[in-house]
């Protein structure tokens, strides 16, 4: 069976922030964020109509300023959260004012309207729809001012979207927002400390252990954090050479955390042995911006990389089947022990499955949709989205 | 009257002797020859003459003359004749009156020969009569003396018998040890018979004490062992003599060689020279084990067999036992041995090993010839191919410590001031290759002892075909080979990471080291191995083209990581220098910033280094005016046209319009891609990096009208330099003009600098 081509999306702006809609499980959905210092930015909901292969778009104004990082909440389709540098003009309003100005990156917790869904799909290319294009609703600010730049803003897995951690310099806030989101109240934070100007790359929220968990990339380093004291529990120096730029965590397999740095290469860390990954891969040629595991099946892994190219692989061996899908699982009184019984089942060979060119910019976003775990999207910085999937042979191995 | 006596008695004679010849029934001579003619009747001197007919024929033939004349012949013959007979009448007459008187004579004599004939008769009966009495007479005395006769015999041997023990005990005082077995040898059949009578009971069981003594003796003498050979020979006769059971002998003679042997063995423990130890085990455990091999199979196995002792089929028997024996003394003689060569760890001279070894494997053949069917000597030489096997093993890690202390060398001779300039990769790589080289032909010499002529095991099948192939080349040569590139892939692997810690001299030395072996030294090596040891390849054996990847494919990485690690450090300072500073707020340019400089520096030394090693390779023709070319940041021509109407109100896409353009039509820059082997391409890989670095940080920054106009200087004078060094200046031209361009999108008030500015600021330096 042929795969489907795959389809491409261009934004007016260069574009970094990507995310699915966490909370949607029916239509396949991604947030993206521009990144425009003159004009005013956007966030583009991006709908993908699966059976006919068609794009549909909506855009919402994001006056406060250009988007470097985005992330919706796991609770509430409507509310997403976004970290932006103040609005040009401003800036450059400050900047004429007093010579002593400062880019100042701010976290805040927005709401789309709710006519968006109803309202305006149009075709990206037709422009005549787009002049009134509207604003998000701000619901709070995650005023941080005190701790420096936010580098993102993490929604608690699954949780009931109450609770928020910003990375902002180098401190990790915990943030407890009100039923409506309107306001946030920092509930604890720690800090990161060492020599230098140290800073948060990164970071992930742990969906194991009850959400107690809390990941973070500073330079090489990468830290664990335990929320409830909010005190580190592992710290893996060096886990790549150069800059650690994302992480995330296996959202099947405790204690398995994947990421990624300017050494272009992808590494698998059971966290419980920090010494060495349990794997690692070299296959861009360039520094990797992003990582994510697939939802449902974690040994799909997607990584994307500023030599503009989107490679998906297959870890079998260290995902939470390492001998496939088990089809026989009514047979075994045990789940658990599956892998015991199954020896007889020749273990499958890690592998890349595929790597995507569509890009011609450097990709710093990947995203697989929270809908339908078969299908993916990839941001580059000229503003291209590109969505695919994952091939039907793999698709059929995996499930078959 | 004589006259006629004699014719008659002539007429008689001849008819006495007709009438002998008729007796003796012989004819006269000649008369014979004429018997036809004396048939004839007509002859008158025939037998058959009958006158009638020689009448009628002379009347009817003859004349009257003739007749006549016939007669007076006849008459005249009568005449004669009767003259003749009695001529001999008288002579026969004189002849028997002097027989006549003879006889006579003789009647006398034999009647006195009757006499005494009488005489004698009587004596002899007289004497007879005697003789017949005297017999009589003496028949009982004879009976009487045979009779004696036999007792004397007896006695004598009795005599014997009792005084066997003393002889015995004198015997055994004079230890004339052979003689008292024979003796008693003699006598034990007779004691063994009448040993139902008490007093042989008392003699059998005296001589049985000593004999018994006598055994103990010799057993004693047997055990002491001092003796000769000779002496322990006639000591194991005697005693097998003496029915002593040949098993026990067997064993109480192993067991005393044993005993020796093993002294042999402790004096080796102590030894420092492993020849030394070779020769004192040669000459002293196995030259002993030799004797008691031979001597055993005097006593024992070649014996001559006599008596009841061959049907116990004792050498059979004794084959057996010696056979353990020897392994079992051998076994322990060869642990010792082992463990000696194993402490054998120095490499530096193998001869002495070799010749040790020889030694041990010639003297061992001497067992061989002694006991054929040993597994001695086999033993023996699996000993030696261990040892050989060890022996590749420890060159083999000598040759590794050697590289890798050679290496170390290199490294300090790199971190060191450089003194004579940089110069200094050329000649580290070429003498590093060349002691590499050098340390592999003199272990290959010393392996080779292995192989000479005049040691004794080198024609053995497993030093002719598996230890040239499978132990000199593979587990030595190739192993080196494999070892050399591992470890230099390691230096990419392990420590690569931070780039710190290998000095990137160090791996791009490496790099072309592992090209070099790859080009020729290795061909070289396995060529000359193949030689030296006269290969040949029974058993698959590596293939100088695998070897030759695995060593390109080590000298790719490390130039790949070397590109890599020096890309990270001017990316490095690229980075930290566009992170730290506030591009917002920053004053109007000056001055290129110092680390651009510092860029250009480091890239133009990075390209003397790899100029050492690597050729220049080929680039691109480039225009004259390279240095002077301008970018076209925010010039018009980026904002003719629109790409696509679009809802913005302003000309958002313009920015990268044309750089969108350019990827189109241009393939993909792999950053980290994989570098050929020369200049022009490694010092290309580590600028792309460097710049592509540049545009990343750049672009997670925001810039001010300054900021914007600082990176357009810097990328200016980057440009200048920068394209003498790189394979497609293009490319420098178009990463750098990404990095303006980025700079201009994310600047918040665009205002470019002029063209010639920035070049007089370049130009200012």
């Amino acid at each position: 069976m042929e795969d489907d081509a795959p389809v491409i999306y261009g934004l007016e702006f260069q574009a970094r922030a990507l995310t699915s809609q966490t909370a949607e499980s029916d239509a396949i959905r991604f947030l993206v964020g521009t990144q425009s210092l003159k004009f005013d930015n956007q966030i583009h909901i991006i709908d993908f109509d699966d059976e006919n292969n068609i794009i549909s778009k909506s855009v919402l104004l994001h006056q406060a300023g250009e988007i470097w990082h985005i992330s919706a909440s796991p609770a509430d389709k409507a509310v997403l959260s976004t970290c932006y540098n103040k609005n040009a003009t401003q800036l450059l309003s400050i900047f004429v004012a007093t010579s002593e100005s400062r880019v100042v990156t701010c976290g805040a917790v927005w709401r789309m309207p709710p006519e968006w869904e109803s309202g305006s799909h149009e075709s990206p290319d037709d422009p005549h729809n787009s002049h009134n294009p509207q604003n998000l609703e701000l619901l709070c600010h995650l005023d941080n001012s005190a701790h420096g730049n936010a580098s993102s803003v993490l929604w608690e897995p699954m949780g009931d979207g109450t609770r928020v951690i910003s990375l902002a310099d180098n401190h990790a806030l915990l943030w407890d927002l009100t039923e409506s989101s309107t306001q946030a109240t920092i509930s604890s934070s720690a800090t990161l400390e060492g020599k230098g100007q140290l800073k948060f790359t990164s970071g992930k929220w742990g969906p194991h252990h009850n959400c107690t968990q809390l990941a973070t990339a500073n330079d090489t380093a990468i830290r664990g954090w335990d929320l409830r004291t909010m005190s580190q529990i592992y710290c893996i120096e060096n886990a790549h050479g150069q800059l650690v730029r994302d992480l995330d965590f296996n959202p099947n397999k405790q204690y398995y955390l994947a990421s990624c740095g300017d050494d272009c290469k992808v590494k698998f860390w059971d966290v419980r042995n920090i010494n060495e990954p349990v794997k690692s891969l070299e296959e861009h040629s360039h520094w990797v911006w992003s990582v994510r595991y697939n939802h449902s099946h974690d040994q799909l892994v997607l990584t994307g990389s500023s030599d503009s190219r989107v490679i998906l692989s297959n870890m079998v061996s260290i995902s939470s089947e390492p001998f496939g899908h088990l089809v026989d699982d009514d047979d075994l009184s045990d789940g658990e022990d599956n892998h015991q019984y199954d020896k007889s089942k020749e273990p499958l060979q890690d592998s890349i499955i595929s790597t995507y060119e569509e890009h011609e910019d450097s990709v710093y976003a990947v995203e697989w949709s929270s809908a339908d775990p078969w299908l993916f999207a990839s941001l580059s910085y000229d503003g291209r989205l590109v969505i695919n999937r994952v091939p039907r042979a793999l698709k059929y191995h995996i499930l078959l | 009257m004589y006259g006629n006596f004699s014719v008659c008695f002539s007429a008689r004679k001849r008819r006495v002797h007709g009438m002998l010849k008729l007796y003796y029934g012989l004819n006269e001579e000649g008369k014979t020859v004429d018997q036809a003619e004396s048939m004839n009747p007509c002859d008158i001197n025939g037998t058959h003459f009958d006158p009638e007919v020689y009448l009628n024929k002379l009347r009817r033939e003859c004349s009257l003359g003739e007749l006549m004349d016939q007669e007076s012949c006849m008459v005249k013959q009568i005449r004669s004749l009767d003259s003749d007979m009695q001529t001999l009448v008288y002579e026969n007459y004189n002849k028997f009156i002097s027989a006549t008187d003879t006889i006579r004579k003789m009647k006398n004599d034999f009647k006195k020969m009757e006499d005494e004939m009488d005489c004698l008769s009587t004596n002899m009966a007289a004497i007879t009569e005697f003789s017949a009495h005297i017999s009589g007479t003496l028949q009982d005395q004879h009976a009487q003396i045979t009779k004696l006769s036999g007792v004397h015999t007896l006695l004598r041997k009795l005599q014997f018998l009792f005084e066997l023990p003393a002889r015995l005990n004198k015997c055994l005082e004079l230890q004339a040890y052979s003689q008292a077995v024979s003796s008693h040898r003699r006598a034990r059949c007779v004691l063994q018979q009448y040993s139902h009578m008490p007093s042989f009971r008392g003699i059998q069981d005296d001589c049985h004490a000593i004999m018994d003594k006598l055994a103990q003796e010799l057993r004693q003498k047997f055990r002491d062992g001092g003796s000769s050979a000779k002496d322990l020979s006639e000591c194991v006769e005697l005693l097998l003599q003496l029915d002593e059971p040949a098993e026990e002998l067997c064993d109480k003679f192993l067991i005393h060689a044993q005993s020796r042997l093993e002294a042999n063995l402790r004096g080796l423990e102590a030894e420092t020279d492993i020849l030394e130890f070779i020769d004192r085990g040669c000459n002293e455990f196995v030259s002993s084990l030799c004797l008691v091999i031979a001597s055993y199979q005097e006593l024992f196995v070649n014996r001559p067999q006599e008596g009841n002792l061959a049907s116990k089929n004792i050498p059979h028997m004794a084959i057996g036992k010696l056979h353990a024996f020897v392994d079992a003394m051998a076994t322990c003689y060869f642990s010792l041995v082992e463990r000696r060569i194993q402490e054998e760890k120095s490499v530096g001279d193998n001869s002495l090993l070799v010749r040790a070894l020889d030694r041990f494997h010639r003297r061992l053949q001497a067992v061989a010839k002694l006991l054929p069917g040993s597994a001695v000597p086999s033993q023996g030489t699996e000993i030696v191919v261990r040892a050989a096997r060890e022996r590749i093993q420890q060159y083999l890690a000598a040759l590794q410590s050697f590289y890798l202390d050679s290496l170390r060398d290199v490294r300090q001779a790199l971190a060191a001031p450089r003194l004579g300039g940089s110069s200094a990769g050329g000649e580290l790589l070429s003498s590093l290759s060349a002691s590499i080289l050098n340390q592999i032909k003199s272990v290959m010499a010393s392996v080779q002892l292995f192989t000479a002529k005049d040691i004794t095991f080198s024609n053995k099948p497993y030093f002719k075909g598996e230890f040239c192939s499978q132990g000199v080349r593979e587990s030595l040569v190739v192993n080196f080979i494999k070892f050399v590139c591992q470890s230099s892939r390691q230096f990419c692997e392990s420590v690569g990471d931070r780039g710190g810690s290998t000095p990137p001299a160090l791996l791009l030395l490496l790099s072309r080291l592992c090209l070099d072996y790859e080009t020729s030294t290795i061909t070289y090596i396995l060529t000359l191995t193949d030689e030296q040891f006269l290969v040949q390849h029974r058993s698959p054996v590596t293939a100088v083209a695998a070897l030759c990847g695995e060593a390109r494919e080590a000298a790719q990485k490390l130039l790949n990581h070397y590109v890599k690690v020096q890309g990270l450090i001017i990316s490095q300072m690229l980075r930290k220098s566009v992170e730290t500073r506030d591009w917002v707020n920053t004053i109007e340019p000056r001055n290129v910033r110092a680390v651009m400089k510092r860029v250009v520096e480091d890239t133009t030394s990075i390209d003397v280094q790899v100029s050492l090693l690597y050729e220049e390779g080929t680039r691109k023709a480039h225009s004259s005016d390279s240095s002077k070319r301008t970018f076209s940041v925010y010039s018009g021509s980026r904002q003719q046209t629109r790409y696509a109407p679009s809802y913005t109100p302003s000309a958002a896409m313009d920015t990268n319009f044309l750089s969108n353009i350019h990827k189109l039509f241009s393939e993909r820059i792999d950053i980290f891609s994989p570098v050929e082997f020369n200049k022009v391409s490694v010092v290309t890989g580590i600028i792309k990096i460097s710049l592509k670095t540049f545009l990343e940080c750049v672009r997670l920054r925001t810039f001010g009208r300054y900021g914007l106009q600082q990176i357009q200087v810097d990328c200016n004078y980057l440009q200048m330099y920068l394209w003498r060094f790189v394979s497609d200046e293009n490319l420098v031209h178009f990463l750098l003009d990404e990095i303006v361009g980025s700079t201009a999108h994310r600047c918040l008030d665009p205002a470019p600098m002029e063209q010639s500015v920035i070049e007089v600021i370049c130009e200012r330096g």
